[in-house]
This record gives C-alpha cells, structure tokens and sequence, in this order.
C-alpha cells in the first residue's frame, strides 16, 4: 500500500459527494491508503487569488504542512483540477521565493507548523499515470469498459500554465486521460472541447457566456459520438452535469443528453465496483448509455 | 537534415471557395523556425501563400498563427518543438490562422477587427497626471518594474486567438486589451485609475468575463501573463477603489473572502446568492437579484436533491471545519489582511531563488518521524 496524505476539496464533500465516496471506493483497490487531510481549508479556487495572494498561499501553505505532517506518506493527492491548478500556484511562489516563504511560515509559527519547500502535489489522474501505472491499472480491470465511447475533459487548472503543473516531454500530463481511458478497456472521442474550458468560473458573472461554453463541449462531444464524458474537476462536473439542461437550451441542443463522469467513478466501473457504489445514480444526468440499472456496465456485455 | 511535412491551411474569402489545406515537404535542421519552412513554401512552391512576417527575431508581433494546435509566432517556434505537439507522432506541422478574428486570407487575419479595436478600447496611453513636472516624474522603482511585464507586450495576437472567453462571447474585451489596461492602471504617473477600472467593470463584456482558463498565458510569447494582469486589475478594483461591477464578479470574490473566513470551506450552496445579493446578514437569501436566479436554478436543483446529490441539510448547514482549525483560519486572515501593503510576490521580476530549479519536480514529501 502507498501511504498518500489525501486531499479532497470543498465540492467533492459538498455538491458532488459521489466523487469522494468515489475515490473512497477505488483508493484501496489501487492500493493507495489515504491518509484525509480533513484539517485543510479551501484552496482558493483561483478566486481567492484574485483577493489576496498572500491570504491564499498561507491557507494552501497551511494544508501543505499539515500533509507533511503525515507520517510516511510519499505525497499528497488530490482530486480536483482546480485544487490542483490553486495549491500549484501557491506551491510555485512559495517555492521560489525564501524571503516570502518565510512571511507566510511566520504565521503559520502560531500553530506550531510550517511549510517546507518541495512538497510533491498530484492530482489522482496523475497519480495513475505516474505512480499506479497504466501497466498495473490494465490489470487490475475486472470488467474492461469495452466499446465504451469516453471523452476526455481535463479542467483548465490541471492542464495550463504548463510550466507551473511541470507538463513536459517527461511527464506529458495533458495527454494522460486518453491514456487511461484505453487502459481501462475504453474507446477515446477526440473532440474540440477535451482541454477547454467548462464555464464554471463566470456562472455568476457571465452567465450566457459560461452556458455557451457547457453546452458547445457537450455537443461537439455529442456529435462525436461520445457515449460520456469523463473529468477529474468536480467544478467542470458541475456545470456540465448539474446545468446541462440549461447549457441545452443556451445552445439550441434540445436532443442533448450526456453523461458526465467523475474520473473515479468510470475506474470503479472498470474494477469491478456497482455503479450504484460509485454514486452514478446522483448525477442530473442519468448515465444510461454507461450502465443499464441491472448494474452492469452497458460496454461489458459480451456480445 | 530531416523532412518536414507542413499542412497549410489556405483560404480566400474573395474566391467564395470553403477553405482548404495544402500540404509541403520541407527539409530543416530541427532547431530551424517554423516561419523558415512557411517562407520556403512561399519562395520555392505557392508564391499565392498568405503570409505576414518581418522581423523574424520575436520582436514585430507579425507571425503570430496556430502551430500544431498552440498559437504563437512562427519564428522563434522550432519545427523540432512543434512536432511534438503533432497528433499522431509523425513529423507533421499543421498551420492555422489565429483564432478569434477573421481570415483576410491564409494565415493572415483581420488584427484591425478585433484585436486593435480591443486595444483601442482601453484608452492605451498615459493620462498625466496634473501638474505635468518641468521635468521627468519622479516614481518609485518598484512601480515601474512592475509595469514592464505588459510592456513586454508585441501585439502578436497570440493570446487574443486562443480566449476561451472570446470563443464564447465574441464581445469580451480579452486578454491583450486588459493586460495593456493593466499598464495604465499599475503606473504611478496615470491620473485616471479610477476612471479606467470603473470603465472596465461597468462592461458586462469587461474586467469579470475572463474565466481563469490560462491559455493567454501559455499563449503569449513574451511571459505577459495577460491572466495574471486580469487578476491584479480585479484587485485593485475591489480592494483599492471599492468598485462594484455589473456582473456581480466583486461580490462573488467577497463571497469566498466571508465563507471561507467563516467555515475554511467553501459552502457552495451559499456563493450563488451571496454573489448576486451580497453578504449582507441574511448572506443574500432574500435580495430580488438573487430570488431570481435561484427561481431560474429551481427545477436542477430540486432534481441534485431527490437524487441525494444535494441534501437540504448540508444546504442549510454548510460544511465546515472543526472550531480549532476555523480560529486558525480566522487568525491567517486577520494577520495577512492586517498588513498595510499587500504582500505580493511577481515570478516574473523576482525570478526564482538560485538553489531551487522550479521546473523540475521537487522532491518527496516524505519527513521521517514526524507526528501526523
């Protein structure tokens, strides 16, 4: 078992609880043992950066050094894209720069912690990849998702700036989910949305346009003939989920009807876990073309 | 030296023709620029090839087009890094128009259409302040370093091709544009701070349509960061000026200020209305604006609730951290928020500290006998 101080998001425990209780479910069959960090605070969501850089870096920089509180573990782990992008963010400043880092461990003094430079952050996709293996993950697939057509959606905060996520030639982490989709017995749908961005974050602000974003990626997605959609970013799970039925009409698309599922729910379906386990039954749309409710998985059935 | 297969993508709006692609084999040593095999097919194969180029040394802003999927210039993007972005390995280097504006013919767009009209949007010149000294203003170092990172800007139209936000909403004011406001509105000589941001934030296709998605920032080929200029003109509108804009984008940042402060997580049941209504006592509950946006939200809603996706409890009572880690929080906010002058750090002027090498991956996190 590879011991991870766990990270799991504010949504992921609120508005899509199915994906924590997802990653719950999967964690031990990957051999991963989670240490929860439940300690840790919001990780800013790129909002809170907008406010206050030196807020958001103490409050990630706070959770990190509760991470490496954790004995033994070989890193810490995510499940969000924008965790991911929000805590790499503060990881990059806080790393770079002795002067600043000693500012916010200067607070952080008045709990009795402090942050120590080079803390390695992954999100579950990347963990998969990287520390699983796709080789490892191939093997482990009970019921392979065969002639499951999935499209990939990343969340932008998990793909972009490529410097600060370290995306290089060794480690070409935006490349990783079609990777993982065909280890786990799928078909990938190469479509124009996989790396764009979902419209969550102006779903206050700009609705129409947040609206048009959701709904172009799920048709483009649709009129490839992608049975669901799979992401590792709760927030993308919202919009593209929770506001499809709006998204439809903000794009004309009254035929739409997309599945969307959260990263750890389509490897549970491949290892063998009922998609009732996995939460698939909470989403607003119903994952038909995935599984029949007789819990199997609609791409398993020998023909 | 190896081939290279170039694939072209050709238009002429004039010949009523839909566009077309055309595809060269040129030989190039791999650290040799794109804008070389472009030149080459032009001089030896099509001299009817659309093309816009001067400088060839990343300085003139001409070739910015899409290069294997990423937009950027032609000449300082080598064909060896190019085609590793190729979609199925080979040596293959699809070329595009920039995105966002339209064709005016192969790889030359329309920048007078979208882009300069953007720019000119945003007042692009000082507005001094008065009196204007006999001789040269007298400002503080700093403030002037921290201007000259959009004043790396070349007008290439890299980041404005590839805004998420724009492809959705054509009229958004996008990343070039804010970036060159962020300027003005960072330069202690500028008399119209004020003036400039409200201008932006009574915009609905202004300051708050940008949706965090990075690509200005991978795009520019001059580290502007146009992104990270968008969030600091954000800032200071807030903070500093205390401006409310039109689509509720400093109320939603307040939102996350109040709920994390109050529960260290995020309650998301609570940002909607509190971005619309504000953080008054009742957290926006009750304010017309927001009635009518949870009124419109209603029949989702009730559907995430009888699929237990959303329980009414966790609605009412948002989740929240345990009262000793809340006190810590609150204690992080007070102590940064008490500072006089904001604390930030610019990656960009301040580089990174010599002992460390930020983009290789750091190491484990690992720390032997510590307590959990």
């Amino acid at each position: 078992m590879t011991k991870v101080a766990y990270w799991p998001g504010c949504v992921s425990r609120g508005f899509t609880p199915e994906l924590h209780g997802a990653m719950n479910l999967v964690a031990p069959k990957l051999g991963l043992d989670l240490v929860q960090l439940n300690r840790g605070s919001c990780t800013g969501a790129g909002v809170l950066a907008e406010h206050n850089q030196e807020l958001v870096d103490t409050l990630n920089g706070r959770t990190f050094a509760l991470a490496q509180q954790v004995d033994q573990a070989e890193f810490m782990m995510n499940i969000c894209s924008t965790c991911q992008g929000a805590m790499s963010e503060s990881q990059e400043r806080l790393d770079a720069n002795k002067e600043y880092r000693h500012d916010v461990n200067h607070t952080l003094a008045q709990f009795g912690l402090s942050y120590e430079k080079g803390i390695v952050n992954k999100n579950f996709l990347w963990v998969l990849v990287e520390d699983i293996g796709l080789d490892k993950l191939k093997s482990l697939v009970t019921n392979p998702l065969t002639n499951l057509k999935v499209g990939p959606f990343y969340g932008c905060y998990i793909v972009r700036p490529v410097e600060r996520l370290h995306i290089n030639d060794e480690n070409p982490r935006d490349t990783y989910l079609p990777k993982v989709i065909e280890a786990l017995g799928g078909t990938v749908i190469d479509y124009a949305g996989s790396h764009k961005c979902c419209g969550f974050p102006i779903i206050t602000m700009n609705k129409e346009a947040s609206l048009k974003q959701a709904g172009t990626h799920l048709t483009d997605a649709q009129e490839a003939s992608a049975d669901c959609l799979v992401t590792p970013c709760p927030l993308c799970h919202l919009n593209l989920d929770m506001q499809q039925p709006v998204a439809a009409k903000a794009v004309g698309n009254m035929e739409l009807h997309m599945p969307v599922l959260h990263l750890p729910q389509l490897v549970g379906l491949a290892l063998g876990i009922s998609p009732k386990e996995l939460g698939m039954n909470k989403h607003v749309v119903r994952p038909t073309s995935v599984i029949d409710w007789s819990e199997t998985v609609i791409g398993s059935i020998p023909a | 030296m190896p081939d290279y297969t170039l694939r072209i993508r050709r238009y002429n709006p004039e010949t009523g023709k839909a566009p077309y692609w055309d595809q060269y084999t040129v030989t190039l040593d791999t650290h040799e620029a794109v804008l070389t095999g472009i030149l080459e097919v032009k001089n030896r194969h099509d001299g009817s090839l659309g093309v816009r180029c001067s400088c060839r040394s990343a300085i003139c802003g001409s070739c910015g087009m899409r290069i294997n999927g990423q937009p950027g210039l032609a000449c300082n993007t080598q064909v060896g890094d190019a085609v590793k972005r190729s979609k199925d390995g080979s040596n293959t280097i699809v070329i595009e128009p920039m995105g966002n504006m339209p064709v005016i013919r192969d790889l030359i767009v329309d920048m007078d259409a979208v882009h300069w009209k953007k720019v000119g949007r945003v007042t692009p010149w000082l507005l001094a302040k008065e009196p204007v000294p006999e001789r040269e203003y007298i400002v503080p170092r700093e403030s002037m370093v921290d201007v000259t990172q959009t004043m790396a800007c070349i007008q290439c139209g890299s980041c404005v091709s590839d805004c998420l936000a724009m492809e959705a909403d054509p009229e958004f004011i996008g990343p070039a544009a804010l970036a060159k406001a962020y300027r003005f509105v960072g330069d202690p000589r500028d008399a119209q701070h004020q003036q400039r941001l409200e201008d932006l934030a009574e915009d609905p296709h202004g300051l708050y349509t940008c949706t965090h998605c990075f690509k200005c920032i991978d795009a520019c080929p001059k580290d502007v960061a146009p992104m990270s200029q968008i969030m600091r003109l954000r800032r200071i509108a807030g903070q500093d000026h205390h401006i409310e804009d039109v689509n509720n984008g400093e109320r939603h940042e307040q939102a996350f200020v109040v709920l994390i402060k109050k529960y260290g997580l995020l309650a998301e049941a609570d940002i909607v209305p509190r971005s619309y209504g504000g953080n008054g006592i009742t957290g926006g509950k009750f304010s017309p604006k927001s009635g009518q946006q949870i009124a419109q939200s209603l029949p989702f809603l009730v559907k995430a609730v009888l699929r237990g996706k959303v329980s009414i409890k966790e609605t009412l009572i948002p989740h929240r951290l345990a009262p000793e880690d809340r006190a810590q929080i609150k204690t992080i906010f007070e102590t940064v928020k008490g500072r006089e002058k904001r604390n930030e750090l610019n990656l960009y002027i301040t580089g990174y500290d010599e002992d460390g090498d930020p983009h290789t991956e750091p190491v484990s996190t690992d720390k032997e006998g510590a307590t959990a």
